[in-house]
């Protein structure tokens, strides 16, 4: 059993850009989810818009780096209004509804062989990260110590993703006790008083929607940076992962998105270097090395549901700071 | 009857005949070619067209006397080739994977392409036939669909929850089902009933063991529906666990279609349509005429009014669960038939169907996930006659949202249930 792999690959995953990539979403979805009470199931949506919104944009069009976010960012935008607009006067469970539905006709649409010669169907694209490579102020070589050694690009990479989950942890933050919201933690807890107040609730939670949508699709982005766009990246099991993220680590909080993120994947890594290698060593003969891979599945599934029943305000939460009010 | 042609890839042919020129090769300038050989029974086919297209580019030319032709391509990458039978000989068609195929480039840089030939009337079908066709198809899909979204809604009547796990007890009849007629080898009428049976203790067991407990606690809907989503997971991947990624048949699925006019229903479909109609039937009986049908509305009406009555609240939630679970599995069991073929994801695929009808008929109204699931099934198949069949699910999702914005209670749905 070769421990040091095991753990020298889960540590790897504490600040990789995938897990700044997920705590971002996450915190995307803290917005929602925890303070405005709006249940987003379309996570993975906003993400692939923002994956696709970059790598379309310099691929087809050639855009530079700063263009291309922006077309995504426009695109999530545009997508939170479509959503809003039908949605946001009903009952929380529609939304849910109407939102996975949107993330799977976006997966479709880019999964679908119509548009291949700019989505590249199921194949997805790549071919992407030159331009952002080309920003790149590191000389060659290689940064950091042990588990965390990486070359220029990847080090660049990891800098950019977390400056950017900081950033936007810390505008959360000062966000969430500025007027605006208090207003937003109002609609959580009674929707109807802050009405009472003259508050225009809807306008409020539509603000809320494009605000976090648009944190996820940044995280699209740098989900994307590191690898291929491939639309099966974006199945609702990717929004049911970042809600585990999310419950993990407390719904109405800054921090717990972010420390969640990083518990889980450390777990995540951990959990499947450790059942890959027992596979091979012999330890658990009733299991092939594929069905070690789904095991970490199924754990998540029921974690998720212990989570909520036992736990519901996650580690960080505020017990009176419930985001299942209702 | 229907012979099968041996055609030859032309890189073989090309040694045999010292690579000969094709009567009107097209593309020579470039590097990579799209070749092939169109026989028929042995016979070299003259002059029929072929053209590719793909990437922007575009070619078409025309066999020569030895059946051969070859299409030159600027890139490898992949492209839509296609036979015109309207040049075929009189009573020859393309019998299999249709008469247009898709090619994409190996290691190598020549790539053949083969059709297959076979007797046969071709038949151009009139739109207003395949329009009647697909229109059936789409009522087989719709009253399968409604079978799972029945108990969908009556869950979310009766306890308010949206029940996400309900993909995966569509799943299960089918993958029972699988079990006890292929691994047990019974005979399929009663593997599909045992896998019912098994489907309504899987609701009965679901109930006992997670949300009976949840309710006593008292956990908010909202909740409720996340941890429906966690046990969607779970089980889900408990399924590709046990079963593997792979996709097998139930017996008897592709048996071949008889033809009414212009409608072809295999006898699985016809089958399929009876049991849906008869169930569904009897389902409406339960509902309208019996003490526990009249029952189950009044709870999902008024949980606390029914209780105040003397309604025995938690009992009829538990037949609900199980009648929900019951008739979940046997839309899996006709959905496999309908896929066609059984995968341990099927249910997922089909849940955001079941979700779009029941919130188009009215969430928490029985009858409404009927009309709902008609609706749905009839425009998913009829959407195809317009649209790309890998988008089909698209149109369906996208009604979903539009009937949110103008009629959000649904059909049959009341305005308060929504506010």
């Amino acid at each position: 059993m070769d421990w040091g792999a095991i753990f020298g690959n889960a540590a790897v995953e504490l600040i990789s850009p995938t897990t700044a990539a997920y705590a971002l979403a996450a915190l995307g979805l803290a917005v929602h989810f925890g303070y405005t009470g709006l249940l987003n199931f379309g996570q993975a949506g906003f993400m692939a818009l923002g994956a696709y919104g970059y790598a379309i944009s310099i691929l087809t069009f050639g855009f530079p780096v700063w263009g291309a976010f922006l077309v995504g960012v426009g695109a999530s935008v545009i997508f939170a209004l479509i959503l809003g607009i039908p949605t946001l006067r009903l009952r929380a469970d529609y939304l849910a509804i109407v939102t996975i539905a949107a993330a799977e006709i976006v997966r479709l649409l880019f999964t679908t062989n119509t548009f291949a010669s700019v989505t590249g169907s199921a194949n997805g694209l790549s071919g992407y990260k030159n331009e952002f490579a080309a920003l790149n102020p590191l000389a060659e070589g290689s940064y950091g110590f042990g588990p965390f050694e990486n070359n220029a690009y990847d080090t660049w990479l990891r800098i950019v993703a977390w400056s950017i989950v900081i950033l936007a942890a810390l505008f959360v933050w000062q966000i969430m006790r500025s007027p605006w919201g208090r207003v937003i933690k109002g609609i959580r807890e009674d929707e109807d008083a802050v009405r009472a107040l003259g508050k225009n609730v809807y306008a409020y939670k539509m603000q809320s929607l494009i605000f976090g949508g648009v944190l996820g699709t940044i995280a699209g982005m740098i989900f994307a940076l590191p690898r291929a766009v491939v639309p099966s990246n974006y199945q609702t099991t990717l929004t049911f992962f970042i809600y585990a993220i999310l419950l993990l680590g407390g719904a109405a909080t800054v921090l717990g998105p972010i420390i969640g993120s990083m518990i889980f994947w450390v777990l995540l890594s951990f959990f499947s270097g450790f059942i890959a290698r027992a596979v091979e060593a012999g330890w658990l003969p009733f299991m092939t090395s594929i069905q070690g891979g789904q095991l970490r599945f199924i754990l998540v599934g029921v974690a998720i549901m212990l989570i909520v029943i036992f736990r519901p305000q996650g580690i960080f939460g505020n017990k009176k700071e419930l985001a299942f009010v209702r | 009857m229907i012979l099968f042609v041996t055609l030859l890839a032309a890189l073989t042919m090309a040694t045999f005949s010292g690579g000969s020129a094709h009567a009107d090769e097209v593309g020579t300038e470039f590097d990579f070619t799209i070749s092939g050989n169109v026989q028929f029974n042995g016979e070299a086919q003259d002059g029929v067209a072929i053209s590719v297209s793909g990437n922007g580019y575009e070619a078409d030319t025309v066999t020569d006397a030895d059946g051969r032709w070859a299409i030159g391509v600027p890139e490898k990458s992949t492209y839509e080739v296609t036979l015109d039978e309207d040049t075929l000989p009189k009573g020859v068609v393309v019998t299999k994977g249709g008469n247009v195929l898709e090619a994409d480039f190996g290691l190598t840089d020549r790539r053949s392409v083969n059709f297959f030939l076979g007797e046969g009337v071709r038949n151009t079908v009139s739109f207003f036939d395949q329009f009647v066709n697909r229109f059936v198809n789409g009522l087989n899909f719709g009253l399968l669909l409604a079978l799972a979204a029945i108990g969908v809604s009556l869950i979310f009547g009766t306890t308010g929850l949206s029940n996400f796990a309900h993909a995966e007890m569509i799943t299960f009849g089918a993958l029972m089902t699988l079990v006890f007629s292929v691994s047990f080898g019974l005979p399929i009428w009663l593997a599909i009933l045992i896998a019912i049976v098994l489907s309504g203790c899987l609701g009965y067991g679901l109930d006992a063991v997670i949300w009976k407990p949840l309710r006593r606690k008292g956990v908010a809907v909202i909740p409720l529906m996340i941890v429906s989503i966690g046990l969607s997971l779970a089980l889900r991947y408990l399924y590709q666990y046990f079963f593997g990624g792979s996709t097998s048949q139930l017996p008897g699925a592709g048996m071949t279609d008889l033809k009414f006019g212009p409608i072809s229903l295999s006898p699985i479909d016809m089958a399929s349509m009876g049991i849906s109609i008869v169930v569904l039937l009897g389902v409406a009986y339960f509902l309208l005429r019996t003490r526990i049908g009249k029952a189950t509305r009044a709870v999902s009406d008024n949980p606390s009014l029914a209780s105040a009555s003397g309604i025995d609240v938690d009992g009829v939630i538990r037949i609900v669960w199980v009648v929900g679970a019951a008739l979940a599995g046997l839309s899996g069991v006709l959905w496999a038939y309908f896929r066609p073929g059984v995968s341990w994801d099927m249910g997922f695929q089909m849940l955001l169907l079941v979700f779009a009808a029941v919130t188009l008929g009215g969430l928490g109204t029985a009858f409404g996930a009927l009309i709902g699931s008609i609706v749905v099934g009839l425009f998913v198949e009829l959407s195809t006659l317009w649209i790309p069949s890998d988008m089909k699910y698209v149109g369906a999702l996208v009604v979903l949202i539009l009937v949110l914005l103008f009629r959000p209670q649904g059909i049959l749905g009341r305005k308060e249930r929504i506010g």
